[in-house]
């Protein structure tokens, strides 16, 4: 699949722009705080009907301005496709598809994938589990409708549970039944959510361990181990005792909204024992497992967004990743590079229709 | 919007409060209660002060009611020993419609919902729990007729555990194909339930 082109408005720090794809490789080059990185959210918003950036969908409206608009024309397995997302000031956000907008938003997630490498990936190493889990229920919301559905209910379950756990600490009192009715609801999309994610690391090792490999020339062994309160035998029961707990700290304490996903290199944990190479071999190999995962469930190739990565790179990886652009591993490439000359020369190897674009606040010109 | 005179703006604030209708609307209305005879403003405003002082809730039912018990409540063709139970007096009405019930109603007055302060003692599930225990002829079963929404699930998982002391049977409303309706055109959620909770087939 790619996108011919984006139309904003309002868009961040765009106010109108229009500008018109190659199919193949698309450079952003220009300063710092020109905007390369907003015009790849608008693609990743495009695609997944959310910034990567910033959660709060109000705050991606240009300044002073009431609504934005995120347009494109893309081609899915040769059928064409008209995607809008428009959210208002205070208003519920909008996606369409050729015209039809969805009752929910979440059902376009995963018709048109795609796959984000940027600087701040390293929180998938250095922060708490939930930056984990997020990366994890990303690609499975884009591969199975189902298990998204099953974990948008298990956060609204567990939303209500805690608020009833700080009214019945506030009150001095339980009313036991419902607590049960919330907790037999969290254990059932809980085992629910475990079994998908369990089998899907279980495929998903294999493939990531094959890229680490290609990327990395040690030999070191990296892996994934998947922890969660549900695997115990007696999670029910060890549940229904942290009880207590949970109304002391008003908050539900068990549960796979504490499921953990250990990075492990020659079995320890990368955070702490992991050297800075390692560590961003081991985030791009996480990111092309994804890539390779969503295009053979999707059967089609997602969006691939590097943003600023030749900063962040160092040469070896970088021809690398150049050696599977090349091999034409992936399809619609968007790039961002703060240094335009060392992004042609980067590319100029590549045998492929390479767009370069510059950006100055908020303007795009082709520069080709 | 800017007003030519403060007392519009207050008769289009308050009616603009009502669901459905924004500011235009409102200003709309206001415009005509000025235009048609001072009576006609009056008889609304005297409709809606006795409404909202006069209205009864049946004390068997909670339905909205003129008299102390509701005529569905009073009604000798009526089933006594089956009870729906709602969320409010719209679904009464909406089953009232299909004329395919002959039992009686309880209507909750809402769904649990904590994060909206909602709880079961907001809502008539203990009146409910009172009723069966009282009731002359003995309740046979119940039927939840909650809409399948997570807090409508949630009430209704409550309720049933609240039941469990009594000898009743509990059901719950059909999910699934709406008739007339497209398979292919069925969201994947309620056709995969309607297949997992499918039902024998009648010829008879």
């Amino acid at each position: 699949m790619h996108l011919e082109n984006i139309s904003l408005t309002h868009f961040k720090n765009y106010a109108s722009q229009e500008v018109a794809f190659s199919p193949q490789i698309n450079c952003f080059v220009g300063p710092n705080g020109s905007g390369k990185t907003n015009l790849l959210d608008a693609i990743y918003y495009l695609c997944l009907t959310k910034s990567a950036f910033n959660a709060v969908d109000m705050q991606n409206i240009q300044h002073e301005a009431d609504f934005f608009t995120i347009r494109s024309s893309a081609v899915k397995a040769d059928k064409s496709y008209k995607l809008a997302c428009i959210q208002e000031q205070g208003k519920k956000k909008q996606v369409s598809n050729n015209g039809k907008a969805y009752d929910r938003v979440s059902e376009h997630i995963g018709e048109f994938p795609c796959v984000l490498i940027a600087p701040d990936d390293t929180q998938l190493i250095k922060e708490g589990s939930e930056e984990r889990r997020k990366f994890f229920d990303g690609i499975l919301s884009q591969l199975d409708r189902v298990y998204l559905d099953q974990l948008m209910q298990y956060g609204h379950y567990l939303k209500q549970r805690n608020a009833l756990l700080k009214q019945f600490a506030e009150r001095q009192y339980i009313e036991q039944d419902l607590l049960d009715s919330y907790n037999s609801q969290l254990f059932r999309l809980g085992r629910l959510i475990y079994e998908r994610r369990r089998e899907f690391i279980l495929s998903f090792i294999p493939i990531f361990e094959k890229h680490y490999a290609m990327l990395s020339d040690d030999k070191e062994q990296v892996g994934v181990r998947y922890e969660s309160d549900v695997a115990a035998a007696d999670f029910e029961q060890a549940f229904r005792q942290s009880q207590r707990k949970d109304l002391i700290l008003k908050r539900t304490t068990m549960g796979v909204h504490k499921d953990e996903f250990v990075f492990e290199i020659d079995g320890f944990p990368i955070k702490k024992f992991g050297s800075q190479g390692q560590q961003k071999s081991f985030l791009i190999a996480l990111k092309l497992a994804q890539f390779e995962i969503l295009a053979a469930e999707k059967g089609t190739k997602p969006l691939l967004l590097l943003d600023d990565i030749f900063d962040k790179l160092d040469d070896q990886r970088i021809a690398k990743l150049l050696e599977l652009v090349a091999a034409q591993t992936f399809g619609q490439i968007f790039v961002t590079d703060a240094r335009p000359e060392r992004s042609r020369e980067i590319l100029a190897s590549i045998e492929a229709e390479v767009r370069f674009f510059e950006i100055q606040s908020g303007r795009v010109a082709l520069i080709n | 919007m800017n007003f030519p005179s403060k007392l519009i703006e207050d008769a289009v604030n308050e009616i603009s409060r009502l669901p459905g209708i924004g500011k235009k609307t409102a200003l709309r209305l206001v415009l005509h209660l000025l235009k048609e005879d001072t009576s006609s403003s009056m008889q609304l405003a005297e409709a809606i002060v006795k409404l909202r002082t006069e209205i009864k809730y049946c004390a068997k039912c909670h339905n909205i009611s003129d008299a102390e018990i509701c005529q569905i409540c009073t009604s000798p063709r009526r089933q006594q020993q089956l009870i729906c139970v709602v969320e409010d007096t719209r679904d009464v009405l909406a089953i009232e419609n299909t004329a395919q019930y002959q039992g009686l109603y309880h209507v909750l007055g809402g769904v649990i919902s904590p994060v909206r302060g909602i709880g079961p003692s907001e809502l008539k599930i203990e009146q409910l729990i009172e009723r069966i225990k009282t009731a002359e002829t003995p309740v046979e079963e119940i039927i939840l007729a909650l809409s399948p929404t997570m807090e409508g699930d949630t009430t209704a998982f409550f309720v049933t555990k609240k039941l469990k002391e009594f000898n009743i049977k509990v059901s719950t409303i059909a999910r699934g194909i709406p008739i007339g309706g497209e398979l292919e055109y069925t969201d994947e959620i309620t056709l995969g339930r309607s297949i997992l909770t499918r039902t024998h087939y009648q010829t008879d």
